[in-house]
Protein backbone atom coordinates (compact mmCIF):
# COMPACT_ATOMS: atom_id res chain seq x y z
CA UNK A 1 0.00 0.00 0.00
CA UNK A 2 1.31 3.46 -0.83
CA UNK A 3 1.74 6.07 1.83
CA UNK A 4 -1.06 8.55 2.49
CA UNK A 5 1.44 10.85 4.15
CA UNK A 6 5.19 10.84 3.96
CA UNK A 7 7.40 13.31 5.73
CA UNK A 8 11.02 13.60 4.70
CA UNK A 9 13.70 15.52 6.59
CA UNK A 10 11.15 17.99 8.00
CA UNK A 11 12.63 20.99 9.79
CA UNK A 12 10.35 23.51 11.49
CA UNK A 13 11.11 26.90 12.96
CA UNK A 14 9.44 29.50 15.16
CA UNK A 15 11.37 32.56 14.03
CA UNK A 16 15.01 31.75 14.78
CA UNK A 17 14.14 28.86 17.09
CA UNK A 18 14.27 25.45 15.46
CA UNK A 19 11.66 23.05 16.87
CA UNK A 20 11.99 20.06 14.53
CA UNK A 21 15.17 18.54 13.07
CA UNK A 22 14.94 16.29 10.03
CA UNK A 23 11.80 14.34 10.93
CA UNK A 24 11.06 11.28 8.76
CA UNK A 25 7.57 9.90 9.13
CA UNK A 26 5.18 7.74 7.16
CA UNK A 27 1.52 6.90 7.42
CA UNK A 28 -0.50 4.51 5.26
CA UNK A 29 -4.18 5.04 4.50
CA UNK A 30 -6.32 3.63 7.30
CA UNK A 31 -3.50 3.55 9.79
CA UNK A 32 -3.48 5.14 13.23
CA UNK A 33 -0.19 6.33 14.61
CA UNK A 34 0.75 7.88 17.93
CA UNK A 35 3.39 10.51 18.41
CA UNK A 36 4.70 10.39 21.96
CA UNK A 37 7.33 12.42 23.72
CA UNK A 38 7.97 14.69 26.68
CA UNK A 39 6.93 18.34 26.94
CA UNK A 40 8.77 20.41 24.36
CA UNK A 41 9.74 17.40 22.22
CA UNK A 42 8.10 19.00 19.19
CA UNK A 43 4.90 16.91 19.02
CA UNK A 44 2.52 19.85 18.67
CA UNK A 45 4.83 21.58 16.21
CA UNK A 46 4.86 18.42 14.11
CA UNK A 47 1.04 18.40 13.95
CA UNK A 48 0.98 22.14 13.21
CA UNK A 49 3.39 21.59 10.32
CA UNK A 50 1.13 18.85 8.93
CA UNK A 51 -1.94 21.11 9.31
CA UNK A 52 -0.26 24.03 7.54
CA UNK A 53 0.00 26.33 10.57
CA UNK A 54 3.80 26.06 10.45
CA UNK A 55 5.21 26.20 6.93
CA UNK A 56 8.09 24.11 5.70
CA UNK A 57 9.93 23.04 2.53
CA UNK A 58 7.38 21.97 -0.15
CA UNK A 59 8.81 18.47 -0.53
CA UNK A 60 9.20 17.91 3.22
CA UNK A 61 5.55 16.81 3.41
CA UNK A 62 3.89 14.68 0.73
CA UNK A 63 0.16 14.02 1.10
CA UNK A 64 -1.56 11.71 -1.38
CA UNK A 65 1.46 12.02 -3.68
CA UNK A 66 1.50 15.81 -3.68
CA UNK A 67 4.17 18.13 -2.21
CA UNK A 68 2.31 20.20 0.38
CA UNK A 69 4.92 21.46 2.88
CA UNK A 70 4.34 25.09 1.94
CA UNK A 71 0.53 25.03 1.94
CA UNK A 72 -1.59 27.19 4.28
CA UNK A 73 -3.95 25.75 6.90
CA UNK A 74 -7.09 26.41 4.79
CA UNK A 75 -5.41 24.68 1.83
CA UNK A 76 -4.45 21.66 3.95
CA UNK A 77 -8.01 21.39 5.21
CA UNK A 78 -9.27 21.34 1.63
CA UNK A 79 -6.81 18.54 0.85
CA UNK A 80 -8.27 16.55 3.75
CA UNK A 81 -6.09 17.20 6.79
CA UNK A 82 -7.95 18.37 9.92
CA UNK A 83 -6.45 19.20 13.31
CA UNK A 84 -8.11 18.95 16.72
CA UNK A 85 -5.94 21.60 18.39
CA UNK A 86 -4.39 21.34 21.82
CA UNK A 87 -6.70 22.92 24.41
CA UNK A 88 -9.71 22.44 22.08
CA UNK A 89 -9.92 26.08 21.00
CA UNK A 90 -13.70 26.21 20.50
CA UNK A 91 -15.19 29.46 19.24
CA UNK A 92 -16.70 31.12 22.34
CA UNK A 93 -19.24 33.26 20.49
CA UNK A 94 -20.66 30.26 18.62
CA UNK A 95 -23.10 27.71 20.01
CA UNK A 96 -22.22 24.01 20.12
CA UNK A 97 -24.05 23.37 16.87
CA UNK A 98 -22.50 26.42 15.18
CA UNK A 99 -19.06 25.20 16.22
CA UNK A 100 -19.82 21.89 14.51
CA UNK A 101 -21.24 23.60 11.42
CA UNK A 102 -18.23 25.86 11.04
CA UNK A 103 -16.18 22.68 10.71
CA UNK A 104 -18.04 21.98 7.46
CA UNK A 105 -17.27 25.47 6.14
CA UNK A 106 -15.33 24.25 3.10
CA UNK A 107 -18.25 21.99 2.15
CA UNK A 108 -16.00 19.89 -0.08
CA UNK A 109 -16.67 16.44 1.37
CA UNK A 110 -20.16 16.17 2.86
CA UNK A 111 -19.94 12.42 3.74
CA UNK A 112 -19.84 10.33 5.89
CA UNK A 113 -19.75 12.77 8.83
CA UNK A 114 -22.82 14.95 9.04
CA UNK A 115 -24.44 16.80 11.93
CA UNK A 116 -26.79 13.86 12.74
CA UNK A 117 -23.86 11.41 12.65
CA UNK A 118 -21.84 13.57 15.03
CA UNK A 119 -24.82 13.65 17.40
CA UNK A 120 -24.99 9.84 17.17
CA UNK A 121 -21.32 9.66 18.06
CA UNK A 122 -21.71 12.10 20.97
CA UNK A 123 -25.41 12.05 22.02
CA UNK A 124 -24.81 14.51 24.87
CA UNK A 125 -23.98 17.23 22.32
CA UNK A 126 -27.45 17.01 20.80
CA UNK A 127 -28.99 18.02 24.14
CA UNK A 128 -26.63 20.97 24.37
CA UNK A 129 -26.69 21.99 20.73
CA UNK A 130 -27.92 25.53 21.42
CA UNK A 131 -25.70 26.19 24.44
CA UNK A 132 -22.70 28.46 24.16
CA UNK A 133 -19.67 26.20 23.82
CA UNK A 134 -18.07 27.91 26.82
CA UNK A 135 -20.45 26.45 29.41
CA UNK A 136 -19.77 22.79 28.51
CA UNK A 137 -17.61 20.53 30.65
CA UNK A 138 -14.07 19.87 29.46
CA UNK A 139 -14.96 16.44 28.11
CA UNK A 140 -17.96 17.78 26.21
CA UNK A 141 -15.81 20.57 24.79
CA UNK A 142 -13.34 17.96 23.56
CA UNK A 143 -16.23 16.13 21.87
CA UNK A 144 -17.21 19.35 20.09
CA UNK A 145 -13.59 19.89 19.01
CA UNK A 146 -13.42 16.36 17.57
CA UNK A 147 -16.85 16.66 15.95
CA UNK A 148 -15.94 20.03 14.46
CA UNK A 149 -12.83 18.54 12.84
CA UNK A 150 -14.78 15.50 11.59
CA UNK A 151 -17.37 17.74 9.91
CA UNK A 152 -14.80 18.48 7.20
CA UNK A 153 -14.63 14.70 6.56
CA UNK A 154 -10.85 14.58 6.65
CA UNK A 155 -8.73 11.83 5.08
CA UNK A 156 -6.35 12.40 7.98
CA UNK A 157 -7.32 13.54 11.47
CA UNK A 158 -4.65 15.01 13.75
CA UNK A 159 -5.45 14.94 17.47
CA UNK A 160 -3.30 17.02 19.80
CA UNK A 161 -3.46 15.95 23.46
CA UNK A 162 -7.08 14.84 23.60
CA UNK A 163 -6.68 14.03 27.28
CA UNK A 164 -5.36 17.42 28.35
CA UNK A 165 -7.01 18.49 31.60
CA UNK A 166 -9.64 15.73 31.56
CA UNK A 167 -10.44 13.10 34.18
CA UNK A 168 -9.20 9.60 33.19
CA UNK A 169 -12.73 8.16 32.93
CA UNK A 170 -13.73 10.96 30.52
CA UNK A 171 -10.58 10.40 28.50
CA UNK A 172 -11.54 6.75 27.98
CA UNK A 173 -14.96 7.92 26.72
CA UNK A 174 -13.24 10.14 24.19
CA UNK A 175 -10.78 7.48 23.05
CA UNK A 176 -13.62 4.98 22.60
CA UNK A 177 -14.79 6.81 19.48
CA UNK A 178 -11.47 6.53 17.65
CA UNK A 179 -12.30 3.11 16.09
CA UNK A 180 -15.54 4.56 14.69
CA UNK A 181 -13.60 7.43 13.17
CA UNK A 182 -11.18 4.97 11.57
CA UNK A 183 -14.11 2.93 10.29
CA UNK A 184 -15.29 6.02 8.41
CA UNK A 185 -12.09 5.88 6.34
CA UNK A 186 -10.10 8.49 8.27
CA UNK A 187 -6.50 7.88 9.22
CA UNK A 188 -5.31 9.15 12.58
CA UNK A 189 -2.27 10.70 14.15
CA UNK A 190 -2.62 11.23 17.86
CA UNK A 191 -0.25 13.11 20.08
CA UNK A 192 -0.35 11.87 23.66
CA UNK A 193 1.74 12.24 26.79
CA UNK A 194 0.39 9.10 28.39
CA UNK A 195 2.40 6.34 26.69
CA UNK A 196 0.30 3.43 27.91
CA UNK A 197 -2.94 5.00 26.69
CA UNK A 198 -1.46 5.92 23.33
CA UNK A 199 -0.17 2.37 22.79
CA UNK A 200 -3.62 0.85 23.40
CA UNK A 201 -5.19 2.75 20.51
CA UNK A 202 -2.70 2.78 17.64
CA UNK A 203 -1.04 0.55 15.04
CA UNK A 204 2.38 2.19 15.30
CA UNK A 205 4.12 4.91 17.23
CA UNK A 206 6.90 7.46 16.87
CA UNK A 207 8.77 8.85 19.82
CA UNK A 208 10.15 12.40 19.62
CA UNK A 209 12.82 13.93 21.75
CA UNK A 210 14.07 17.47 21.35
CA UNK A 211 12.71 17.74 17.84
CA UNK A 212 14.10 14.42 16.55
CA UNK A 213 12.60 10.95 16.07
CA UNK A 214 14.33 8.71 18.61
CA UNK A 215 12.28 5.55 18.23
CA UNK A 216 9.56 4.06 16.08
CA UNK A 217 7.79 0.73 16.12
CA UNK A 218 4.66 -1.20 16.95
CA UNK A 219 3.12 -1.28 20.42
CA UNK A 220 4.19 -4.47 22.16
CA UNK A 221 7.19 -5.07 19.93
CA UNK A 222 9.37 -2.58 21.77
CA UNK A 223 10.47 -2.93 25.36
CA UNK A 224 9.62 -0.49 28.14
CA UNK A 225 13.26 0.37 28.72
CA UNK A 226 13.81 1.21 25.10
CA UNK A 227 10.76 3.50 25.10
CA UNK A 228 11.85 5.23 28.28
CA UNK A 229 15.28 5.83 26.84
CA UNK A 230 13.78 7.30 23.65
CA UNK A 231 11.34 9.40 25.67
CA UNK A 232 13.64 10.89 28.27
CA UNK A 233 17.08 10.44 26.74
CA UNK A 234 19.66 8.14 28.23
CA UNK B 1 -46.80 68.81 20.36
CA UNK B 2 -43.75 70.86 19.45
CA UNK B 3 -41.64 68.80 21.86
CA UNK B 4 -43.02 65.56 20.51
CA UNK B 5 -42.12 66.79 17.06
CA UNK B 6 -38.58 67.51 18.27
CA UNK B 7 -38.19 63.98 19.63
CA UNK B 8 -39.63 62.38 16.50
CA UNK B 9 -37.30 64.40 14.27
CA UNK B 10 -34.42 63.38 16.54
CA UNK B 11 -35.29 59.71 16.19
CA UNK B 12 -35.42 60.08 12.43
CA UNK B 13 -32.05 61.84 12.45
CA UNK B 14 -30.82 58.91 14.54
CA UNK B 15 -31.55 56.65 11.59
CA UNK B 16 -28.91 58.50 9.56
CA UNK B 17 -26.39 58.37 12.42
CA UNK B 18 -27.04 54.65 12.77
CA UNK B 19 -26.22 54.19 9.10
CA UNK B 20 -22.98 56.16 9.65
CA UNK B 21 -22.11 53.90 12.55
CA UNK B 22 -22.96 50.45 11.17
CA UNK B 23 -19.97 50.15 8.83
CA UNK B 24 -17.61 51.30 11.57
CA UNK B 25 -19.11 48.91 14.09
CA UNK B 26 -18.93 45.99 11.64
CA UNK B 27 -15.20 46.35 10.93
CA UNK B 28 -14.36 46.91 14.56
CA UNK B 29 -16.42 43.88 15.61
CA UNK B 30 -14.84 41.47 13.14
CA UNK B 31 -11.31 42.80 12.75
CA UNK B 32 -10.73 44.97 15.85
CA UNK B 33 -9.78 47.66 13.34
CA UNK B 34 -10.72 51.27 14.03
CA UNK B 35 -11.22 52.80 10.60
CA UNK B 36 -10.42 56.49 10.93
CA UNK B 37 -11.20 56.98 7.24
CA UNK B 38 -14.79 55.80 7.71
CA UNK B 39 -16.32 59.30 7.56
CA UNK B 40 -14.31 60.18 4.47
CA UNK B 41 -15.31 56.92 2.80
CA UNK B 42 -18.95 57.91 3.40
CA UNK B 43 -18.30 61.29 1.76
CA UNK B 44 -16.43 59.54 -1.08
CA UNK B 45 -19.49 57.35 -1.58
CA UNK B 46 -21.73 60.45 -1.67
CA UNK B 47 -19.53 62.01 -4.36
CA UNK B 48 -19.53 58.74 -6.33
CA UNK B 49 -23.33 58.58 -6.26
CA UNK B 50 -23.37 62.24 -7.35
CA UNK B 51 -20.92 61.47 -10.16
CA UNK B 52 -22.83 58.41 -11.39
CA UNK B 53 -26.08 60.41 -11.46
CA UNK B 54 -24.46 63.31 -13.32
CA UNK B 55 -22.53 61.15 -15.80
CA UNK B 56 -25.17 58.60 -16.72
CA UNK B 57 -28.30 60.62 -16.00
CA UNK B 58 -29.73 57.76 -13.91
CA UNK B 59 -32.08 58.28 -10.94
CA UNK B 60 -30.76 58.26 -7.39
CA UNK B 61 -31.87 54.69 -6.65
CA UNK B 62 -30.00 53.27 -9.64
CA UNK B 63 -26.90 55.32 -8.88
CA UNK B 64 -27.02 54.05 -5.30
CA UNK B 65 -27.10 50.40 -6.37
CA UNK B 66 -24.23 50.90 -8.80
CA UNK B 67 -22.17 52.67 -6.16
CA UNK B 68 -22.89 49.93 -3.61
CA UNK B 69 -21.33 47.38 -5.99
CA UNK B 70 -18.41 49.72 -6.67
CA UNK B 71 -17.72 50.45 -2.98
CA UNK B 72 -17.95 46.76 -2.06
CA UNK B 73 -15.24 46.03 -4.62
CA UNK B 74 -13.21 49.00 -3.41
CA UNK B 75 -13.47 47.77 0.18
CA UNK B 76 -12.37 44.26 -0.79
CA UNK B 77 -9.33 45.59 -2.67
CA UNK B 78 -8.52 48.14 0.04
CA UNK B 79 -8.31 45.33 2.60
CA UNK B 80 -6.33 42.88 0.45
CA UNK B 81 -3.94 45.47 -0.98
CA UNK B 82 -3.46 47.91 1.91
CA UNK B 83 -4.96 47.17 5.33
CA UNK B 84 -3.97 43.48 5.36
CA UNK B 85 -0.29 44.51 5.34
CA UNK B 86 -0.57 46.37 8.62
CA UNK B 87 -3.06 44.27 10.60
CA UNK B 88 -1.42 42.50 13.50
CA UNK B 89 -1.05 42.47 17.24
CA UNK B 90 -0.11 46.15 17.27
CA UNK B 91 -3.14 48.42 16.79
CA UNK B 92 -1.08 51.52 15.91
CA UNK B 93 -0.07 50.71 12.28
CA UNK B 94 -3.65 50.20 11.00
CA UNK B 95 -4.76 53.31 12.90
CA UNK B 96 -2.05 55.37 11.20
CA UNK B 97 -2.80 53.89 7.78
CA UNK B 98 -6.52 54.68 8.01
CA UNK B 99 -5.66 58.17 9.27
CA UNK B 100 -3.45 58.60 6.19
CA UNK B 101 -6.20 57.22 4.00
CA UNK B 102 -8.55 59.84 5.44
CA UNK B 103 -6.14 62.63 4.39
CA UNK B 104 -5.68 61.08 0.94
CA UNK B 105 -9.45 60.78 0.34
CA UNK B 106 -10.15 64.35 1.47
CA UNK B 107 -7.47 65.80 -0.78
CA UNK B 108 -8.34 63.50 -3.66
CA UNK B 109 -11.97 64.67 -3.49
CA UNK B 110 -10.83 68.29 -3.32
CA UNK B 111 -8.73 67.73 -6.43
CA UNK B 112 -11.47 65.92 -8.31
CA UNK B 113 -14.58 67.81 -7.27
CA UNK B 114 -13.37 71.13 -5.86
CA UNK B 115 -14.44 72.59 -2.51
CA UNK B 116 -18.04 73.36 -3.53
CA UNK B 117 -20.70 71.75 -1.42
CA UNK B 118 -23.11 69.36 -3.13
CA UNK B 119 -26.38 67.68 -2.42
CA UNK B 120 -28.01 64.55 -3.75
CA UNK B 121 -31.26 65.35 -5.57
CA UNK B 122 -34.13 62.93 -5.15
CA UNK B 123 -36.74 65.10 -6.87
CA UNK B 124 -40.18 65.43 -5.28
CA UNK B 125 -39.42 62.62 -2.77
CA UNK B 126 -37.28 65.02 -0.74
CA UNK B 127 -40.20 67.22 0.26
CA UNK B 128 -42.96 64.59 0.64
CA UNK B 129 -44.29 64.17 4.13
CA UNK B 130 -47.18 62.64 5.99
CA UNK B 131 -49.18 64.46 8.68
CA UNK B 132 -49.38 62.13 11.64
CA UNK B 133 -51.18 64.58 13.91
CA UNK B 134 -51.82 68.32 13.91
CA UNK B 135 -48.43 69.99 14.16
CA UNK B 136 -46.56 66.72 13.66
CA UNK B 137 -45.55 65.75 10.16
CA UNK B 138 -42.94 63.22 9.18
CA UNK B 139 -40.80 63.63 6.09
CA UNK B 140 -40.79 60.53 3.92
CA UNK B 141 -37.07 60.82 3.17
CA UNK B 142 -35.94 60.83 6.84
CA UNK B 143 -38.53 58.15 7.65
CA UNK B 144 -37.25 55.90 4.90
CA UNK B 145 -33.67 56.46 6.15
CA UNK B 146 -34.71 55.13 9.54
CA UNK B 147 -36.62 52.21 8.04
CA UNK B 148 -33.67 51.36 5.82
CA UNK B 149 -31.31 51.55 8.82
CA UNK B 150 -33.52 49.04 10.64
CA UNK B 151 -33.69 46.90 7.51
CA UNK B 152 -29.90 46.93 7.12
CA UNK B 153 -29.43 45.89 10.76
CA UNK B 154 -31.97 43.07 10.36
CA UNK B 155 -30.18 41.92 7.22
CA UNK B 156 -26.73 42.03 8.84
CA UNK B 157 -28.06 40.16 11.88
CA UNK B 158 -29.47 37.49 9.59
CA UNK B 159 -26.15 37.16 7.78
CA UNK B 160 -24.24 36.96 11.08
CA UNK B 161 -26.47 34.45 12.84
CA UNK B 162 -28.09 32.41 10.08
CA UNK B 163 -25.47 31.88 7.38
CA UNK B 164 -22.22 30.05 6.91
CA UNK B 165 -20.51 33.36 6.08
CA UNK B 166 -21.75 34.82 9.37
CA UNK B 167 -20.37 31.87 11.34
CA UNK B 168 -17.07 32.38 9.54
CA UNK B 169 -17.13 36.08 10.50
CA UNK B 170 -17.72 35.27 14.16
CA UNK B 171 -15.25 32.38 14.24
CA UNK B 172 -12.54 34.55 12.66
CA UNK B 173 -13.28 37.34 15.11
CA UNK B 174 -12.96 34.86 18.02
CA UNK B 175 -9.77 33.08 16.98
CA UNK B 176 -8.13 33.67 13.61
CA UNK B 177 -5.72 30.73 13.78
CA UNK B 178 -8.33 28.15 14.69
CA UNK B 179 -10.63 29.59 12.00
CA UNK B 180 -7.91 28.79 9.47
CA UNK B 181 -8.01 25.17 10.66
CA UNK B 182 -11.69 25.16 9.58
CA UNK B 183 -10.63 26.10 6.05
CA UNK B 184 -11.55 29.75 6.55
CA UNK B 185 -9.14 32.08 4.79
CA UNK B 186 -9.21 35.02 7.18
CA UNK B 187 -7.82 37.37 4.52
CA UNK B 188 -10.91 36.91 2.36
CA UNK B 189 -13.23 37.10 5.37
CA UNK B 190 -11.70 40.44 6.36
CA UNK B 191 -11.89 41.70 2.77
CA UNK B 192 -15.59 40.78 2.57
CA UNK B 193 -16.18 42.52 5.90
CA UNK B 194 -14.59 45.76 4.68
CA UNK B 195 -16.54 45.40 1.43
CA UNK B 196 -19.83 45.10 3.33
CA UNK B 197 -18.85 48.04 5.55
CA UNK B 198 -18.28 50.27 2.52
CA UNK B 199 -21.45 49.02 0.84
CA UNK B 200 -23.43 50.06 3.94
CA UNK B 201 -21.57 53.38 3.86
CA UNK B 202 -23.11 54.10 0.47
CA UNK B 203 -26.59 53.83 2.00
CA UNK B 204 -25.42 56.14 4.80
CA UNK B 205 -24.04 58.56 2.21
CA UNK B 206 -27.34 58.72 0.33
CA UNK B 207 -29.43 59.18 3.48
CA UNK B 208 -27.05 61.95 4.54
CA UNK B 209 -26.55 63.56 1.11
CA UNK B 210 -30.29 63.98 0.65
CA UNK B 211 -30.79 65.94 3.84
CA UNK B 212 -27.60 68.00 4.07
CA UNK B 213 -24.86 69.48 1.94
CA UNK B 214 -21.53 67.73 1.76
CA UNK B 215 -18.08 68.76 0.60
CA UNK B 216 -14.66 67.05 0.74
CA UNK B 217 -14.07 68.15 4.34
CA UNK B 218 -17.36 66.78 5.74
CA UNK B 219 -15.98 63.30 6.58
CA UNK B 220 -14.33 63.65 10.00
CA UNK B 221 -17.52 64.97 11.63
CA UNK B 222 -19.44 61.95 10.24
CA UNK B 223 -16.79 59.70 11.79
CA UNK B 224 -17.29 61.42 15.13
CA UNK B 225 -21.08 60.90 15.05
CA UNK B 226 -20.54 57.28 14.03
CA UNK B 227 -18.16 56.73 16.96
CA UNK B 228 -20.56 58.34 19.39
CA UNK B 229 -23.49 56.22 18.20
CA UNK B 230 -21.41 53.02 18.50
CA UNK B 231 -20.11 53.86 21.98
CA UNK B 232 -23.49 55.00 23.33
CA UNK B 233 -25.11 51.82 22.00
CA UNK B 234 -22.35 49.56 23.29
CA UNK B 235 -19.57 47.96 21.29
CA UNK B 236 -20.45 44.88 19.29
CA UNK B 237 -24.23 45.25 19.32
CA UNK B 238 -25.86 46.42 16.07
CA UNK B 239 -29.28 47.01 17.66
CA UNK B 240 -27.46 48.94 20.39
CA UNK B 241 -25.95 51.09 17.66
CA UNK B 242 -29.47 51.92 16.45
CA UNK B 243 -30.42 53.09 19.94
CA UNK B 244 -27.12 54.97 20.17
CA UNK B 245 -27.86 56.77 16.92
CA UNK B 246 -31.32 57.71 18.19
CA UNK B 247 -30.00 59.02 21.52
CA UNK B 248 -27.52 61.15 19.61
CA UNK B 249 -30.18 62.37 17.17
CA UNK B 250 -32.71 63.25 19.88
CA UNK B 251 -30.05 65.04 21.96
CA UNK B 252 -29.16 67.11 18.91
CA UNK B 253 -32.72 68.10 18.00
CA UNK B 254 -33.54 68.96 21.62
CA UNK B 255 -30.37 71.05 21.78
CA UNK B 256 -31.30 72.76 18.53
CA UNK B 257 -34.77 73.48 19.83
CA UNK B 258 -33.41 75.30 22.86
CA UNK B 259 -30.94 77.24 20.70
CA UNK B 260 -29.99 76.33 17.11
CA UNK B 261 -26.32 76.84 17.98
CA UNK B 262 -26.51 74.10 20.57
CA UNK B 263 -27.39 71.26 18.21
CA UNK B 264 -23.90 69.74 17.79
CA UNK B 265 -22.83 70.54 21.33
CA UNK B 266 -25.90 68.86 22.82
CA UNK B 267 -25.06 65.64 20.95
CA UNK B 268 -21.50 65.64 22.29
CA UNK B 269 -22.73 66.41 25.81
CA UNK B 270 -25.14 63.48 25.67
CA UNK B 271 -22.22 61.31 24.58
CA UNK B 272 -20.01 62.52 27.44
CA UNK B 273 -22.82 62.02 29.92
CA UNK B 274 -23.25 58.46 28.66
CA UNK B 275 -19.50 57.78 28.96
CA UNK B 276 -19.74 59.02 32.53
CA UNK B 277 -22.82 57.00 33.50
CA UNK B 278 -22.38 53.83 31.42
CA UNK B 279 -18.88 53.70 29.98
CA UNK B 280 -19.59 50.35 28.28
CA UNK B 281 -22.66 51.69 26.51
CA UNK B 282 -26.32 50.77 26.76
CA UNK B 283 -26.11 47.26 25.29
CA UNK B 284 -22.54 45.95 25.56
CA UNK B 285 -22.22 42.68 23.65
CA UNK B 286 -20.11 40.64 26.05
CA UNK B 287 -18.05 40.96 29.17
CA UNK B 288 -14.41 41.92 28.54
Amino acid sequence: MTALLSVTRLDAFYGAFQALFGIDFELRAGESVAVIGANGAGKSTFLKALAGLVRSRPDAIRFEGEDVGDRSAPQMLRLGVALVPEGRRLFPSLTVEENLLVGAYSGLRPQPWTLPRIYELFPVLRERRNSPSTILSGGQQQMVAIGRALMSNPRLLLCDELSLGLAPIIVEDIYRVLPQIKAGGTSLIIVEQNIARAMRHVDRFYCLQEGRVTLTGKPGSVGQNEIHRAYFGA
Amino acid sequence: MAWLDTVVQGILLGGVYTLFALGLSLIFGIMRLVNLAHGDLIVLAAFLVFLVMASFGVPLAVATLLTIALMFALGFVLQRAVLERVLGDDIMPPLLVTFGLSVVIQNGLLLGFGADSRRLQAGAFETLSVDVAPGLSIGLAPLSALIIAIGVIALLQMVFYRTSLGRAFRATSDDTQTAQLMGIDHRNIYAIAVGISLAVSVIAAVAFGMRANFDPSTGPARLLYAFEAVIIGGLGSLWGTLVGGMVLGVAQTIGARIDPEWQILAGHLAFLLMLFLRPRGLFPARQP
